[in-house]
């Protein structure tokens, strides 16, 4: 392919790439997001190859290795279009009678197909299933359409066509208003209006000036960007090049954290293709624009997520956030110069709004926050995965009618939002609208999209003494409250775990969070007692009981709790002595079996091997 | 650095009193000239300021006193009119006791660390103590690197291990033997106490297991050594 | 001199591994361009070459990125996915992300390195394997995810990962 030198040779090459698509009788689509291929997704797609190419079918039907689809849970997905049938769970040695039956026979294979839970209905088609009914996958749909390592597929999906009017039809200016019009806002967390973001960025004093990509996603639970940037990159490029252009930027950055190479490799391989064709450089399409990308990697490091920790690295220091409360890197950045950083899915966002207009984009979710967001639905939930909704549904319907509600029946207790930074919503809850505000407001917060279930064998006291660990460990170190502060909380948590807390322990507690939480030099340290403070809201109790009563309700803290067979269940079958790797099981053949609570460590081994349930927790 | 001059442009409210500063003088600088002394470890002037300690946090107002948010007042410039600051509040008392409380839990034999506590009125400290002889201000850092070029020192490791270190935890080939960590050091960790008796050195330098990793006398040798009495 | 030459006479060790350690460097950066926004990605790939970083590798860098050798130590030491200390010839890392918590990982994790008798950053004293974990590996729907020299192993259990390093070892 050519390079091209104008919005109409773009146009063109678009429709040869759509003309030459036609030809296709049915394209099937195989999954090549992480869990998918961790689950032989890879091997899949070759077996296709190799089943059309014996058939002599591969001029007929197209094979597409997309994106993530968000379906995680029944991976590896496969999906036959123009119909729109879903295989779930699909195997190496399906795929060749996926290519007899279903495509040349037009007959679906019931086996594969969706069963639903509780009906045990099988469903045909994507579109019908509950799990995808529920959503509006307006930015993370393209990733099921496209290889992202084919710029092609995204040009023929209408790729790069928002550039386009952006260079042929709009100023700067206009691009800007359009943002705002929009209501967009960082996706990353903060939920800071973009277009008053660029917009000030626009203004800042200086003729160089930067945008950034922040794909440093590091909450533990969150997936989103990392499945955007492997599985759409073009469409972060294409909001990057429009954002250069409305702030008047000719360099920019993507920010790849250390543990998703196939990100920075897809991000890669996209910068080139778009190099190839004259969609980044110099006079791009024919404008005088210019405008290129460089990917950096990181290091393993969740502190540099945050913008100011992220550009020291960028500079080639150590990723510690810069304490200068007075000055914006809008104006002051990278190496000085104003710098407008955004993340993945609000770069995402960007080309749909400006081809279907800030008008339509507003017409989703809420007055104050517009738009749909990605989560990733994981934890106790049957459907984990990533999930797109319209700001203001509730945290029911994502988690009952999108999740299909907890697996194993056990009772619903709290989802976590926002990561180590956010808090946890209890049930009592579950109708809040996500919404930033709302989320706020509750004590918890959006953050980049992470929802973690829990259930009632969670035990909320570990939950916040599990973030504050990974705090304490992210934590870069520089400021007191934040290295020192999160480390005595930490400490106090775990007292507290272990059967140690005094009276004094949730208020020593509860004044630690709060000097932390005002003192801190960035907001890794400022929303680090977050997890604290929302469980203490809500879950006082549980505190309380470990404290007070030195019990674990939920039945996991070692220290707080027994395991004990339950004679009238026990067959005597000795599987659980067998595997215990400390011998604290006894009992004779076909009786009842006890554990020794003094040799018990309470690993939960022997649990997983009673096939009666007659090991319980206290 | 700034200086008041007769063409000082921005007025900033301290604790009710009324100040003219240059454009890009921090609220610790500002506060000097009303004869406000903030606290703070990890400050010396002539060094750019650091922002770690968080004790010379201050509240400060950007919409004519109807918010307050907290800043370090060390690393905060006033760029603008009106901006209003209040150094010695509940809410930043309570903040300065708990930080004092934690600094002195984390270094108890570092002098600094003792005085501050006491300043702050903390008279029991609710964690385990550790007795850490590096309080990590990072003035021995930036004199090294902003004063006397000699890049033999810096921060590594990263969060509760984080340390001073020369490169490589060895003796740095560029030292200067310049002596400027030592002095600015506000911990005082060099071990050599002088003479205890005449005739006879403290011994600590000798005994490089009494010695904290990041002293500096272990760059330079002690200067016991190096100026035998 | 290419990099692809370099990395065979490493393999072959045709000449002195410090020696050639050096030329790496050079070729790596000149391959960034000297760039400061890639000091990350030179050190991972003087890493994945050399093996680990020891200090005189990490001195040339300095040198060639022009840049001092506290920042590059400091950048080095902050972190974890460079190492200055040799590593095992097999990396075993666990997920410790909240989902993979929720369901158990922490257990396994511990498991594992009880049976290994080393911690989590350490190395079994015969060189085989490094324990790592890692918060967060975005895999979360397959959790818990244990890593095996670079491949993804999800829904892990304490049994299965045993029999894993086991196959491993031989």
């Amino acid at each position: 392919m050519a390079r091209l030198r104008s919005a109409p040779e773009l146009e063109r090459l678009r429709e040869d790439i759509v003309e030459r698509n036609s030809r296709f009788k049915a394209t099937i689509t195989v999954c090549g997001g992480t869990g998918c291929r961790a689950y032989g997704s890879e091997a899949l797609k070759q077996a296709f190859e190799h089943e059309l190419r014996k058939r002599g079918l591969d001029d007929e039907i197209r094979l597409v290795f997309s994106g993530c689809h968000g379906f995680c849970e029944r991976g590896p997905l496969v999906v036959i279009r123009p119909e729109g049938i879903l295989y779930c769970r699909v195997k190496e040695e399906d795929a060749t009678s996926i290519v007899s039956k279903t495509l040349v026979k037009g007959k679906v294979i019931d086996f594969l197909l969706y069963e639903d839970p509780v009906t045990g209905e099988k469903i045909t088609y994507e579109k019908d299933i509950p799990f995808y009914k529920a959503q509006r996958r307006i930015i993370f749909g393209q990733n099921g359409l496209i290889d992202p390592t084919a710029i092609e597929d995204y040009i023929a999906e209408g790729g790069y066509g928002s550039l386009c009017k952006v260079l042929t039809q709009m100023e700067p200016e206009e691009v800007i208003h359009e943002i705002k019009s929009s209501g967009l806002r960082g996706r990353g967390g903060a939920g800071f209006p973009t277009g008053v973001k660029w917009n000030s960025c626009r203004r800042a004093k200086g003729d160089i000036k930067y945008v950034v990509c922040n794909c440093d996603e590091g909450d533990p639970g969150a997936y989103m960007d990392r499945s955007l940037m492997e599985g759409n990159p073009h469409l972060v490029l294409e909001g990057m090049l429009i954002g250069a252009y409305a702030i008047g930027a000719q360099e920019g950055y993507i920010y790849v954290r250390h543990e998703y190479p196939r990100a920075w490799e897809n991000a890669s391989i996209a910068i080139n293709q778009a190099r190839d064709l004259g969609l980044l450089g110099e006079d791009i399409l024919g404008s005088s624009f210019s405008f290129d990308i460089e990917i950096a990697r990181g290091g393993g490091a969740f502190v540099c997520g945050e913008s100011t920790a992220l550009m020291a690295s960028l500079e080639g220091r150590a990723g510690e956030p810069r304490d200068k409360q007075h000055l914006h890197t809008t104006e002051s950045g990278l190496w000085g110069r104003p710098t407008n950083l955004n993340n993945v899915e609000t770069w995402a966002n960007v080309p749909i709004i400006i081809n279907k207009g800030a008008a339509w984009y507003s017409e989703i979710g809420t007055p104050l926050s517009k738009g749909t967001k990605i989560f990733s639905l994981v934890g106790k939930v049957k459907n984990t995965g990533l999930v797109e909704v319209p700001m203001g549904v509730s945290l029911r319907e994502i988690i009952y009618d999108i999740g299909g509600g907890a697996p194993d029946g056990k009772d619903f207790k709290a989802v976590q939002t926002g990561g180590p930074s956010g808090g946890c919503i209890p049930m009592e809850l579950l109708d809040l609208p996500v919404d930033y505000d709302e989320l706020t407001r509750a004590g918890s917060m959006m953050g980049s999209g992470g929802m973690i279930v829990m259930d009632e064998s969670t035990c909320m006291v570990d939950v916040a003494r599990y973030f504050l660990k990974f705090l304490m460990e992210e934590s870069c170190g520089k400021c007191l409250p934040c290295r020192e502060g999160v480390k005595r909380i930490y400490e106090v948590l775990t007292d507290i775990v272990e059967g140690r807390a005094d009276g004094g322990s949730i208020e020593l507690l509860e004044e630690l969070a709060w000097v932390v939480k005002e003192a801190s030099l960035c907001g890794l340290g400022k929303s680090a007692p977050n997890p604290v403070l929302s469980t203490l809201k809500y879950f006082r109790s549980e505190y309380e009981a470990h404290v007070e009563e030195k019990k674990c309700p939920a039945g996991v803290c070692t220290a707080l709790i027994t395991y004990f067979i339950d004679p009238e269940i026990c067959t005597g079958c000795g599987a659980c002595a067998k595997n215990c790797p400390h011998e604290a099981i006894e009992g004779q053949k076909r009786e009842p079996h006890r554990i020794d609570p003094d040799i018990c460590t309470r690993c939960g081994s022997c649990m997983e091997v009673c096939k009666f349930e007659a090991i319980g927790v206290e | 650095m700034s200086v008041v001059v007769a063409q000082a442009s921005l007025p900033v409210t301290i604790d009710g009193a009324q100040v003219s500063v240059d454009k890009g003088t921090t609220i610790m600088e500002a506060a000097k000239l009303c004869g406000i002394n903030i606290p703070g470890v990890c400050y010396l002037e002539g060094l750019s300021p650091y922002g770690a300690c968080r004790i010379c946090s201050v509240e400060v107002s950007t919409d004519g006193g109807e918010t307050f948010r907290v800043v370090a007042s060390c690393t905060y410039e006033i760029h603008r009119e009106s901006v209003i600051v209040r150094t010695d509040t509940p809410r930043i008392r309570r903040i300065r006791k708990m930080l004092a409380e934690l600094l002195v839990a984390s270094a108890p034999n570092v002098k600094i660390a003792q005085d501050i506590a006491a300043r702050m009125g903390v008279n029991r400290v609710r964690f385990e103590m550790e007795d850490n002889r590096c309080i990590l201000c990072g003035l021995c850092v930036r004199i090294c690197e902003e004063q006397m070029g000699g890049k033999a020192l810096g921060f590594a490791g990263r969060g509760t291990d984080r340390v001073v270190s020369p490169p490589f935890a060895t003796k740095s080939e560029t030292c200067l033997a310049c002596g400027g960590c030592d002095s600015v050091c506000p911990g005082k960790i060099i071990p050599c106490q002088g003479i205890k008796v005449p005739g006879e050195l403290c011994g600590k330098c000798l005994r490089p297991e009494d010695m904290p990793f990041c002293c500096p006398m272990g760059t330079l040798g002690c200067f016991c050594e190096r100026n035998p009495l | 001199m290419e990099l692809n030459t370099v990395d065979l006479a490493i393999e072959r060790r045709e000449e002195e591994p410090q020696v050639m350690e050096l030329d790496v460097v050079d070729l790596v950066v000149k391959r960034h361009k000297q760039k400061p926004w890639a000091l990350i990605s030179i050190l991972q790939d003087i890493q994945d070459r050399v093996g680990y970083l020891p200090s005189d590798v990490l001195k040339r860098v300095a040198g060639e990125m022009d840049m001092s050798i506290p920042q590059i130590y400091s950048v080095a030491t902050f972190f974890k996915s460079l190492n200055l200390k040799p590593q095992g010839r097999h990396t075993v890392t666990f997920c410790l992300g909240t989902a993979c918590h929720v369901r158990g990982a922490g257990k396994i994790m511990t498991e594992v390195g009880n049976l290994l008798e080393i911690e989590p950053g350490e190395t079994t004293e015969d060189g085989e394997f490094t324990l790592r974990a890692v918060n967060c590996l975005g895999a979360c729907a397959i959790g818990p995810v244990m890593v095996l020299d670079g491949k993804y192993y999800g829904k892990m259990s304490a049994a299965r990962a045993k029999v894993l390093l086991a196959e491993c070892r031989s």
